[in-house]
């Protein structure tokens, strides 16, 4: 079962230095693994950050890359969980002539199934922003594609977990 | 009354305080941290810190290397032999990569180093000046930590943590870039050990529940094999391993690094595990029934193919570094924490035993690897010399009380085979990255943190030449080393494979080699050069005498193998002993 690829959410608590988002992304390069998507960003405890990343691979291989990223002097913590145990969801904005709002009606109605929010528009062009799944902002991609989208960029993802990560507790043990 | 107390404490602080410049700084923290001995080469980025050390010369020995390679491999001789960190220095650039094979090295062994480069001014961070490179970048995969100071006021914290981090929990290399600029700023000093970081934790906390499990799973084994590493010796716990395995009576076999934890006439020393190891643990490893491995990593020169390695035994895994665990052989039972600790809480646990028919087996097995192996090695008949003779030679005469620093390939092997040694941290060798060029730099090291000790540096005539420039280092240093070149005019171990796996093609594997004679004379070196067997003794005799350095080169059969061998990928018992 552990030889089965899996789609992992990692979420890694650090120290905010210098260097490791490098030392991190190492440990993954040395094993040939891609990295399909990578969000950084503070955490709930303050001064401690925290990295979400998203890989395909095997659980037995999950496990070490777990061992190698704690083993980092300045890692805190790492976990890693499954789709099912996590509440994610990425983000990703559109940009598209403003003409098509308007001349182009199927474009509203888009925007109002897919539950988009217009960021800002102006005459020549207006932003579109959709979070959630990224099944949801694909379809969105694909419908939007038909008209033409002048730039498209998608987040990496963030998640919360369903249990808790007991990161606090830890960090207090320390100070003791 | 409160306020003139909170006034004695702040005065107390400034008295703490020095205003010095951050090089000055950077020697009060080496002294603090009581090192001293350093290894380095100058250049641009450094000098504020060179200056230092001119001033301070009285108090911190800087060793010239000849090589920013050799500097690391020395502070790794230095740190393997004594237990302490080893500290190299080096400029920015060049002189900061030159020291990257020796981390790496040193990353791989778990040997404790904080290595200290200089860098550009921070304001020209970036702008590809003159000898900049990113050094941390460079050093990142290769170290245990590593750390960029632009700025004076961070070096106490930031060399505290270095040296806490370098030689705490499973030890290993450190690397602190400073930029010339913060070499030259003048701040407040004040230092403080560091005693803990919060994201760190050295020594995970030892379950007591599987002591219980290995303690029982050790109890009813019928044939028990334990499997020590170097995690005995870093771990200090040699005395606990002895009393464990004797009050256990388990047959006991080491890697590479492991040896000279106990002496190699104990009873239940066994012999090595491996690919060049003995041939009764590499066989009983596929019989045993229960596995306890000490400190040790199963690297896969180790286990050969790890689908048929020790199946049929439960393994038990005494281990520091929870990423070990599982890595490549997937264990019964793990015992986490540090090995004095853990093997003194299970000693108590354990049943006396004795498993005669089980060790017996070993003695068999040890009979079929002398005739077929060891016989022809220690006393040869033909012709050649043999590199195990030249060996056995320097066992008598140093009664086994010398370490033996050897580099890598075939004479390693057999030095590592056949070397006896009576006392911890004597064997000094490039384990997991297999670094050709180690052997000599790394004695002058050991040596230096030694010195009342005989170090004997076993080369070949390959690896030696890699780093022969330090003969200029212990000809300047008068460092008392002995080094002996075991000269097959090849690179011996790759000729081997040639031989056995490419049909005798010897690529690029023959070496012209220079008057190794006369170039240690270059140097002002005693040295002398064996061609007969009738010659050895006294040569080995003269150089073992010497109180001064001594180079031996020994000229020995070319074509010789090492045997036994498990071809790489195969089974361990499917060992070979021709």
């Amino acid at each position: 079962m552990d030889k089965e690829i899996k789609h992992f959410t990692v979420s890694i608590y650090t120290e905010n230095n210098i260097g490791l988002l490098n030392r991190i992304s190492a440990i993954f390069q040395r094993r040939h693994i891609n990295v399909e998507s990578l969000n950084t960003s503070i955490s709930e405890i303050e001064g401690v950050s925290r990295f979400t990343l998203v890989v395909d691979i095997t659980e037995d291989q999950m496990k070490k890359i777990i061992g190698q990223l704690e083993r980092q002097v300045e890692v805190i913590k790492a976990y890693y969980h499954t789709d099912e145990e996590t509440i994610y969801q990425i983000s990703a904005m559109f940009k598209i002539k403003s003409d098509l709002l308007f001349e182009e009606r199927q474009i509203q109605n888009i925007i109002k199934e897919s539950n988009a929010r217009i960021v800002t528009v102006n005459k020549e062009f207006f932003v579109l922003e959709k979070s959630g799944r990224k099944q949801e902002i694909d379809l969105l991609y694909r419908e939007l594609s038909a008209f033409g989208i002048m730039q498209f960029m998608r987040s990496g993802r963030i998640a919360v977990t369903k249990n808790q990560m007991e990161i606090s507790k830890m960090l207090e043990a320390f100070q003791h | 009354m409160k306020e003139t107390q909170t006034l004695k404490n702040k005065a107390q602080k400034d008295d703490a305080s020095v205003r010095i410049t951050g090089s000055e700084a950077i020697v009060k923290c080496l002294l603090e941290e009581n090192v001293k001995t350093v290894y380095g080469y100058p250049g641009g980025a450094i000098m504020p810190l060179y200056d230092e050390f001119y001033k301070y010369q009285d108090k911190i020995h800087h060793v010239l290397t000849r090589h920013e390679q050799g500097a690391t491999h020395a502070a790794q001789g230095y740190a393997r032999i004594s237990g302490d960190v080893g500290v190299a220095i080096a400029t920015s650039g060049p002189g900061a990569t030159n020291l990257i094979t020796g981390i790496a090295d040193a990353q791989i062994d778990s040997t404790p180093l904080v290595c200290i480069t200089g860098q550009v001014p921070s304001h020209l961070l970036g702008s590809d000046a003159f000898q900049e490179t990113d050094i941390v970048g460079i050093s990142t995969p290769v170290t245990k930590w590593n750390h960029q100071i632009t700025k004076a006021s961070e070096i106490p914290e930031v060399l505290a943590k270095a040296f806490y981090i370098a030689k705490s929990g499973r030890p290993g290399p450190v690397l602190i870039d400073i930029t010339k600029d913060a070499q030259f700023e003048e701040f407040d000093f004040n230092y403080e050990k560091c005693k803990g970081i919060r994201s760190y934790k050295p020594v995970p906390k030892t379950d007591e529940n599987s002591l219980v499990e290995a303690a029982k799973l050790i109890n009813e084994a019928k044939k028990p094999l334990i499997v020590w590493g170097q995690g005995v010796i870093l771990g200090k716990a040699e005395k606990e391993f002895k009393a464990v395995i004797e009050k256990a009576g388990i047959p006991s076999a080491w890697t590479i690094l492991g040896v000279s934890a106990i002496p190699t006439s104990h009873p239940l020393n066994v012999g090595m595990v491996g690919m060049h190891g003995n041939y009764a643990p590499n066989v009983l490893t596929n019989e045993c029934d229960v596995l306890i491995a000490i400190g040790m990593r199963f690297d896969d020169r180790v286990t050969g193919n790890l689908a048929t390695y020790a199946k049929q035994a439960k393994i038990i895994h005494f281990e520091i570094d929870p990423a070990e665990v599982d890595k490549n052989v997937k264990t019964d039972v793990a015992v986490l924490g540090d090995a004095k600790d853990s093997l003194e809480k299970l000693l108590p646990l354990l049943k006396e035993n004795t498993h005669i028919e089980w060790y017996q087996k070993f003695k068999d097995l040890y009979k079929i690897e002398f005739e077929k192996v060891i016989k022809k090695d220690l006393y040869p008949t033909k012709e050649g010399l043999t590199m195990g003779e030249v060996l056995k030679e320097i066992n008598t005469q140093t009664k086994g009380q010398a370490a033996i620093v050897s580099d890598v390939g075939q004479h390693q092997m057999v030095a590592c085979r056949y070397a006896e040694f009576n006392q911890t941290k004597s064997n000094i060798t490039s384990g997991g990255l297999g670094t050709m060029g180690f052997g000599l730099p790394a004695a002058i090291g050991a040596k230096m943190a030694a010195p009342e000790r005989e170090v004997i540096s076993i080369c070949g005539d390959g690896g030696y030449q890699m780093t022969i420039q330090e003969l200029g280092t212990i000809f300047q240093q008068k460092v008392a080393v002995k080094v002996v070149v075991l000269n097959n005019d090849f690179l011996g171990m790759v000729r081997q494979w040639q031989q056995l796996f490419f049909d005798k093609r010897y690529a690029s594997t023959e070496m012209v080699n220079p008057d190794f004679v006369a170039i240690a004379k270059g140097y002002y070196l005693n040295a002398k050069r064996v061609t007969k067997r009738e010659e050895l003794a006294g040569a080995v005799a003269e150089m073992v005498a010497s109180k001064e350095p001594y180079f031996l080169e020994v000229c020995v059969e070319k074509e010789d193998n090492v045997f036994p061998m498990i071809p790489s990928g195969a089974t361990v018992s499917d060992i070979r002993l021709a």
